[in-house]
This record gives C-alpha cells, sequence and structure tokens, in this order.
C-alpha cells in the first residue's frame, strides 16, 4: 500500500514537471551587441518574462562574426535560434517567419516601422512582418574638432565636398603632425554612401548592380588617397579578402582628423574617448549625387525554425511597443526606426557632445539618397559590398591596378548573382 | 572457452580485487561471444570487433568525403545537397580557367591561384626552415647544457598556445606602435608597419608559424637523437673523428626515419596553414598571406553568396595535392630504407 501511494506521488510530481515544462516555452534570441544592446535586451525580456510567465526569453550574446558567417549556414541547415539580431536584412529573408498572424495589431507596425518593413521581405510585392529595426543607423564622418581649433582652421560648411574635407584634413594633419587627415572603415556598405554622393547610380535601367562613372570615380579618389598617404594604408590594404575592419583606434588615439563610419559608433566615441578631445559629427559631404550616407541597421527577426512562433510574435510586439521601443532607444543611443517614437523624440540619457551627434545623424536621415535607401534594401547588396572591400583593398596593397580592381569588382557581382539565381 | 575463464581468474590474479573483477567480466563476456561466435564463424569474428571503428571512421571520415564530391559536382548557392543543380565539373573547370598558369592575375578565381603559389612558397620555406631549426635546436638540446631542462620546456611551451594567442601576441609585437617597433625607436631606428608590407607580412607568417610549432619538431628529433647508441660516438671520438663527420656519418643517417616524419607532418601541416595567419594578417595586405585553406573557408561561408561547390572543389584539389606529396614522401623514405637495409646486409 506504502509503495503504490509512494508511486502515485513520484508520477504525479513527474506529471507537473512535464506539466510545466511543457507549459513555459522558451524563445532564444542570438544577440550582438554594438555597445549595449543585449543588455538592454535582456532587461526588458525579464520585464516580458513578468507579464508573460508562460514564456522564457533566452538572450544569447554573440560575436558580430558569429551572425555573419555562422547564423547563414545554421539558418540553411534547418538550426539556429527562434529570433536573430541581424545586418543582412534582405540577405537572410528566406528564413524569416511572417509574425502577422501573432502581433495585436498589424497596422501598428505598417504604420511605424513601414519605411523598414520592406527591408525585411522577401519579394517588393510581399506584405508580411518579419521584424523590427532595432536601430536605424546613417554612415557619417566623426571629425576631431580639438586638432581643427589647435591647427586654428574652420571645418569646412554643411555643403563641403568630399575633396573639399581631404583638403582641410590634410592641412589640419600637417599643422599638427597627425599621421592621416581621413579614414573609412574598410566596408563596401561606408564606401557606398560616398560613391553615391559622387554620382553612383549603382542599379542601370534593368535593376541589375552596375559599376557605372560615378562608382569609378569615387574609387579614383578613394585609392589615390590611399596610395597618397591621406588615408592609413593598412585599414583597407592590411588585410585580405572582404574582412570588415574599423578605424575607430585611429580616430580615437587622435592619429586621423576624419573617420567615416556610422551612428552606432556615437555610443563607443562617448565612453572611450570621453574627455581626451572634442569630436564632432558633420552632415555628409557632398558631390555631383547629392550628400548622402548609407541607411543601415540592425533588425530582431522572427525565423521561420521556431516552435514557438505565437511567443516570438508576442515578444517582437512588446519590444515594438511604443514606450518599449523609446526606451530600448534611449538606453542603447540609436536613431529609432519607429516613426511615432522619432516623431515624439528620444530621450538620450548621453552627454551633450553625443547628443549634438544623433542630432546630425537624424537630420542626415532626411538627405540619404533614394539609392542608398534601394541598396540597402537589395538583398543582394553584399554582393557589390564584399568585392569593394576586397579589391579595392587589393588596389591599395599595390596588387593590382585600380582598373583592373574596377573589372573585378564587376565581374564578381557577375558571378555571385548568377549564383545566387541557381 | 569456460575452461580458460576459469582459468584466469582461479590464477594468482582472482587473489586480489582487480583479478577477480577481471574473472567476473570475463564471465560476463563470454555468454555474448559464444552468440557472435556461432553467427558469424571464426574466421569473420574480427569484423565484429573493428565494426565499431569502422562506424566511426565511415561517419566522420568516408561520409564528409563523399559529401565533399557531391558539392564539387553541383552548383548554386543551397546548402541542403538535394536542392543544388548537379554542375557536372563546372566547379573545376571554373577553378582551373587561366590565361597563363603563371600569371594568377590571368585566371577567372585569381584568388585562387595567389593562394596556391602564396602555399607553395610558404610551405618550401617554412618547411625548410622548420626542419633545419628544429634540428639544430634539438642538437642543442641534446647536449650536456646548464638549465636543459628549462630550456626544453621554454622550446615546447609555444606548442600549447592556441593558434589564436599566438597570433594576438605576435600582432601585439608587429603593430604600427608595437613593442618590436617601441624597441627600435629607442635605439634610434624607425620601423616598418610590419604587416602592411607585403615581404614583410610573408617574412612574419612564416616565422611566426615556425616560433609556433617548432618545439614540436624539436621534441621529436630529439627523442630521436636519444635513441641513437653512445658507443657509435665513443668509437667515432676513439678513431679521432671530427665532430662535423660525426654528425654527418652517424647523427644524421641515424636520424633520418625521425627527419622523414618532421618533413611529412611539417609539410602537411603547412599546406594546410590557417588560423594564425588568418588571425595576424587576415590574408593581407592585399593578398600577400592568402592560403588555400583561407580561401576555401571565404568561399564557402565569408562570401555573400556562398559558393559551397565551388569551395568543395577547391578542397578536392588541395586533397589530392597532400595526397602526391604524402606518396612522394613515402617513396623517398621507402628507398631511403631500403638503401640502408642493402648497406648493412652488404
Amino acid at each position: 500500500m506504502k509503495k503504490s501511494r509512494a508511486h502515485l506521488i513520484f508520477g504525479a510530481a513527474l506529471a507537473g514537471a512535464f506539466a510545466l515544462q511543457a507549459g513555459a516555452a522558451e524563445i532564444r534570441v542570438a544577440c550582438y551587441s554594438d555597445g549595449n544592446e543585449c543588455e538592454v535586451t535582456q532587461d526588458l525580456a525579464k520585464r516580458f518574462e513578468a507579464q508573460n510567465p508562460d514564456v522564457k526569453v533566452a538572450i544569447d550574446k554573440v560575436p558580430y562574426k558569429a551572425i555573419v558567417e555562422q547564423l547563414p549556414v545554421q539558418l540553411a541547415a534547418g538550426e539556429g535560434p527562434d529570433i536573430a539580431r541581424v545586418t543582412d536584412l534582405g540577405g537572410l529573408s528566406r528564413y524569416y517567419l511572417d509574425i502577422t498572424p501573432y502581433v495585436k495589431d498589424p497596422k501598428y507596425w505598417e504604420a511605424n516601422f513601414g519605411q523598414t518593413l520592406k527591408w525585411l521581405r522577401p519579394t517588393p510585392n510581399d506584405k508580411g512582418i518579419y521584424g523590427m529595426m532595432t536601430q536605424l543607423t546613417v554612415t557619417g564622418p566623426f571629425v576631431n574638432k580639438t586638432l581643427f581649433e589647435q591647427a586654428r582652421l574652420p571645418l569646412p560648411g554643411p555643403k563641403a565636398t568630399w575633396d573639399d574635407w581631404a583638403a582641410a584634413c590634410r592641412q589640419v594633419a600637417k599643422a599638427t603632425q597627425v599621421p592621416f587627415a581621413m579614414a573609412f572603415d574598410r566596408s563596401g556598405h561606408r564606401f557606398a554612401g560616398a560613391a553615391i554622393s559622387q554620382g553612383a547610380k549603382i542599379f542601370d535601367a534593368k535593376g541589375n548592380l552596375v559599376i557605372d562613372d560615378g562608382f569609378r570615380a569615387f574609387a579614383k579618389k578613394f585609392y589615390d588617397w590611399n596610395r597618397d598617404g591621406t588615408m592609413p594604408k593598412e585599414v583597407w590594404g592590411g588585410v585580405g579578402g572582404s574582412t570588415y575592419r574599423d578605424a575607430f583606434e585611429e580616430f580615437a588615439n587622435a592619429r586621423v582628423v576624419l573617420y567615416l563610419s556610422g551612428s552606432w559608433q556615437i555610443n563607443r566615441m562617448d565612453k572611450q574617448i570621453g574627455k581626451n578631445f572634442d569630436w564632432v559629427v558633420v552632415p555628409n559631404p557632398c558631390g555631383p549625387g547629392g550628400c548622402t550616407g548609407m541607411p543601415g541597421g540592425a533588425a530582431f527577426v522572427a525565423l521561420k525554425r521556431t516552435k514557438n512562433p505565437k511567443d516570438v510574435g508576442r515578444f517582437l510586439d512588446f519590444l515594438a511597443s511604443e514606450p518599449i521601443y523609446a526606451e530600448y532607444m534611449a538606453r542603447t543611443e540609436n536613431i529609432p526606426a519607429n516613426a511615432a517614437v522619432a516623431k515624439k523624440g528620444v530621450d538620450y540619457k548621453v552627454s551633450p557632445q553625443a547628443k549634438a551627434a544623433l542630432g546630425v545623424f537624424v537630420d542626415d536621415v532626411a538627405k540619404l539618397s533614394p539609392i542608398a535607401y534601394d541598396l540597402q534594401g537589395y538583398k543582394l547588396n553584399r554582393a557589390i559590398f564584399n568585392p569593394t572591400a576586397a579589391r579595392l583593398g587589393q588596389a591599395i596593397a599595390g596588387e593590382m591596378s585600380l582598373d583592373e580592381a574596377l573589372k573585378r569588382i564587376g565581374a564578381d557581382i557577375d558571378e555571385q548573382v548568377k549564383a545566387a539565381g541557381k | 572457452m569456460a575452461r580458460s575463464g576459469e582459468a584466469v581468474a582461479g590464477s594468482s590474479a582472482a587473489r586480489s580485487l582487480p583479478g577477480a573483477l577481471l574473472g567476473a567480466v570475463l564471465n560476463a563476456a563470454e555468454w555474448p561471444m559464444r552468440g557472435l561466435q556461432r553467427l558469424l564463424g571464426v574466421p569473420r569474428i574480427g569484423w565484429a570487433f573493428v565494426a565499431p571503428n569502422l562506424v566511426v571512421l565511415g561517419l566522420f571520415t568516408f561520409l564528409p568525403i563523399a559529401i565533399d564530391f557531391h558539392y564539387a559536382l553541383t552548383g548554386g548557392a543551397q546548402l541542403y545537397p538535394t536542392d543544388r543543380p548537379f554542375a557536372g565539373l563546372e566547379n573545376f573547370r571554373t577553378l582551373f580557367e587561366c590565361g597563363s598558369y603563371l600569371d594568377p592575375s590571368t585566371c577567372r578565381k585569381d584568388l585562387f591561384w595567389r593562394a596556391v603559389y602564396n602555399t607553395a612558397g610558404f610551405a618550401l620555406a617554412q618547411v625548410a626552415l622548420m626542419v633545419l631549426f628544429s634540428l639544430i635546436t634539438a642538437l642543442v638540446l641534446n647536449r650536456k647544457i646548464i638549465g636543459r631542462g628549462f630550456f626544453r620546456g621554454v622550446f615546447f611551451y609555444p606548442v600549447l598556445l592556441s593558434p589564436v594567442v599566438v597570433a594576438l601576441v605576435w600582432k601585439w609585437i608587429l603593430q604600427r606602435e608595437g613593442l618590436l617597433n617601441a624597441l627600435l625607436q629607442g635605439a634610434g631606428v624607425t620601423g616598418p608597419v610590419w604587416l602592411d608590407d607585403p615581404h614583410w607580412a610573408f617574412f612574419w607568417s612564416v616565422f611566426v608559424s615556425i616560433w609556433a610549432h617548432m618545439g614540436f619538431y624539436t621534441l621529436i628529433l630529439l627523442a630521436g637523437l636519444q635513441a641513437i647508441p653512445p658507443d657509435l660516438y665513443e668509437a667515432a671520438e676513439m678513431d679521432s673523428a671530427s665532430p662535423w663527420r660525426r654528425l654527418w656519418r652517424i647523427t644524421l643517417p641515424l636520424l633520418m626515419p625521425n627527419l622523414l616524419v618532421v618533413l611529412v607532418l611539417a609539410l602537411i601541416r603547412a599546406v594546410q596553414v590557417f588560423d594564425e595567419i588568418f588571425v595576424l594578417t587576415g590574408g593581407g595586405p592585399g593578398s600577400a598571406t592568402l592560403f588555400i585553406v583561407q580561401v576555401i573557408y571565404q568561399t564557402a561561408f565569408a562570401e555573400a553568396i556562398r559558393l559551397y561547390g565551388l569551395a568543395a572543389s577547391a578542397s578536392l584539389v588541395l586533397a589530392a595535392a597532400l595526397l602526391v606529396l604524402t606518396l612522394v614522401q613515402l617513396r623517398i623514405s621507402g628507398q631511403a630504407a631500403r638503401s640502408r637495409r642493402r648497406r648493412q646486409r652488404g
């Protein structure tokens, strides 16, 4: 009798444990950080869990390289997390889950994230909701203002061209004995904004990627700046392939006057440079194609392989809600992609320097070229970004001529686009 | 069978606890063994013993090779084998499409050919220097010098380090404002940006690789040196043979089997070079330190459109090259062993 009662208690406990296990669904989020995004997400996830005790959210902080290189392979193999923070927005779209049925009000999403929802859609006619931008980024130049002051030279005005900036920064570098005038992150994405300003159309009449005269013109300038010492050769020429390399350390150590990167660096600038010198963000330099940078950013996307689509939808809906999104933007110091939050303005708790920088980037959003938006939304955009970094890097290292590099970029694009179409 | 098991259990070992345990295990294994023997027959029972290893080898070696062939013969950017269209030898044709094989810039996959030449140059320089330095170090460490144990540890220590750690340490030493340039500046010399110049970057790739792996090969050669009977040297000394002659006539011939092992291992390792150089230089500047394995990795995993087929075909070309190198070395070592035996008989 005793034995059978013990069996009964054990059985009930086991059943209870299974019921609890079955009840609390777990969703895993692969998150990379530019600053503190994953920590803030973790914090918000705890609040979501308190409101939804039946869901457990696990935030896995991973390096950016894992998102770029390992996540696509995992997804292709039918593995991976339930949600991921990605930057190859269109390139991975075939793995995204449409969460429209699981969000409270799809119209809220359309009204507030409408501009960027299309970046996540696999086809232009698709109307699904696949995730939300966790940051809207804009590329643009950071300038060491202290060096300009020491050189007693004024900053070029808002309509200054890339040539004006190069000349001014060279003067400053010479006067202050700083080794380099300018540096760009080693990334085809950074290059693209400046090339579009120089008149690059990027797409031909049929919508195919093309290396045109504007692209060539900026490539020539860029190549010359690297060869004549205006830029540090080691950033673009020092590594091989399409390897990403930023020039943040060069700027933070006051070794360059102007550094082209993007709005996601503000947090890092604020914390690491501190009071060492004054830095400012200036509007993107101009050219025949306008004064544009590149938009971009990272998005939390729902992934098809999830076994808990409803909970994934609920969590993303929670993050996208206006007060939570506004808090997320304020704490991560990012530019909002939510129209309502952007309209009300974000109460950034940052230094006046960082606040001013964010203001310049927000103003620059309005000046972005439509070509830049199209390129960012094009799902094979890395087919032009990667060869740009790899081949220009080879030319800068002296391995091939600029003409040959441009020919190779064209051939690489054709090959990649052809393979993607198979 | 039962009797032999009992014999073991009943022997002196059975008096102790381990002996009793062994007996119990043998007794327990007896009936399944008998069943297996009845099922397969005595001549085939060996297969049952090697089957677990064959399964592991098949799953983790032969199956991936078969999959590699499948990818090499199919195209597109899909990962699932069944989604990939058959492309025949197209990937190999793409790899080998060249105006002149001597000029990588005339090749369709110029980076692959640059990597082939870089790898060949790296293997030649690194293996030759590695064997030379390992031999010299082993000869020195085999002598009765002060602090011999300490120095043996020092030379072996880098082998214990992760390749990423090795590369990062050297990167800090070699960067523009790194330790090396700081030391040079202290001596009034302005050093170059070592990893920014193609020739220096290649030199440092070879140097770092030797620094990191030399200890392992030194250890193999040291073991070989210690196996040489000391009476040979004593006899040579009595015959007033010079140290150079002793090295040439005793040490090197008797060390030849170890030297061949070192040569084969170092060559295979050099052709497969990737991790530490990838972290140290990223393949740059340009493609000055780009090696074949990095090309394979980038083609398959780092490009926007992942060309798994092209990467698989490049890896098969690399495997074929390694197979040829190994066969050549085995042939040479076989010939050397035969001629040595002939000399001994003669």
